[in-house]
């Protein structure tokens, strides 16, 4: 299975990489951008086992180990492998 | 009194506050390796020293707070030992929980490598009880990593329960953003736990604690646990 993983920080904590790229698209005269925010992918290959139990697994692993829940928020999506 | 120093792979530290702590204070300080499974129950004192543990892997932090030695750590601070984490120790003790709070990139984007003045916010606690209430020392700091955020209820918190020891400020004292190196909320540079056993800070006070050096305000602090060490009175 498949699971892909995305970590960003929360509303409200400084992400000064966020902000230098949305200053550098402003240059670029994007200025339909309102916010940029950065954050961190994982792509895990996962033994074959139902969804829901996967993203149970998904779960825990993004609490205990991916992201710092304290300024971090995670989302993740579970697949068949291909 | 024993010291001991935890070795990290990354910890880049390690040897200097070895060094402070066994050739300038004379104390008997040993190497704990980060896979041994040692009872540190025979240490009064243990150091998380500087560095890039497991290359700041997904967050500074984040891996070494797994590692053998951290679960031993953990107990020996639950139990009241005496913790003092520096710069990646800092990152180290946020990530295990042992206190609040995060560490997140600095707002200026860059590694920052240079002395800063610190005000000493609270003299009651085995790590500063030698300072002078408000008092300003100049320690280094050097790091990436070093912006502390923390909720606005986590903040009252320190706040009320006095938990912050060292904030950022001019060389007189002015506690203001002009002076905030790293973006820290409320400049805060060092705090302790509510037991007051386990401080985390992120400037170096081993790297201004030799007489060699015309610095020596990181004296301060070794002292401060010196002291509270030998009186042997309980937190």
């Amino acid at each position: 299975m498949l699971a892909k993983i995305h970590i960003t920080f929360k509303d409200g904590v400084l992400d000064p990489q966020g902000k230098a790229v949305h200053r550098a698209l402003k240059d670029l005269e994007y200025n339909e951008v309102s916010e940029v925010k950065m954050g961190k992918y994982l792509e895990l290959q996962l033994d074959e086992t139902s969804i829901e139990e996967a993203e149970g697994r998904v779960s825990e692993m993004c609490e205990k180990l991916f992201a710092n829940t304290v300024i971090e928020s995670y989302r993740f999506t579970v697949e068949p492998a291909e | 009194m024993k010291c001991g120093v935890v070795v990290f792979p990354g910890s880049n530290c390690d040897h200097d506050c070895f060094h402070i702590l066994r050739h300038v204070f004379k104390l008997d300080t040993e190497w704990i390796w980060h896979k041994d499974n040692v009872n540190l129950s025979k240490f009064d004192l243990i150091v998380l020293p500087g560095g890039f543990s497991y290359g700041d892997y997904l967050r500074a932090g984040a891996i070494a707070q797994f590692s053998s030695v951290m679960k031993e750590v953990i107990q020996f601070a639950n139990s009241g030992g005496i913790v003092l984490g520096i710069c990646n120790g800092f990152q180290v003790l946020v990530e295990a929980g042992l206190l609040p709070g995060a560490l997140i990139q600095n707002c200026t984007q860059k590694f920052i490598c240079k002395t800063v003045s610190l005000r000493v916010e609270n003299t009651s606690t085995p790590f500063s009880s030698e300072c002078l209430e408000k008092s300003v020392l100049s320690i280094p700091i050097a790091h990436h990593q070093g912006s502390y955020f923390i909720d606005p209820e986590g903040l009252n918190q320190l706040e009320d329960n006095q938990q912050i020891v060292f904030r950022y400020c001019s060389s007189v004292g002015e506690v203001t953003d002009e002076f905030n190196p790293n973006g820290s909320v409320n400049n805060i540079a060092g705090i302790v736990n509510e037991g007051r056993n386990v401080m985390g800070l992120m400037p170096h006070p081993e790297r201004c604690a030799d007489p060699a050096w015309s610095n020596i305000d990181g004296q301060l602090i070794f002292k401060s646990i010196i002291k509270k060490l030998h009186s042997g009175a309980s937190l």
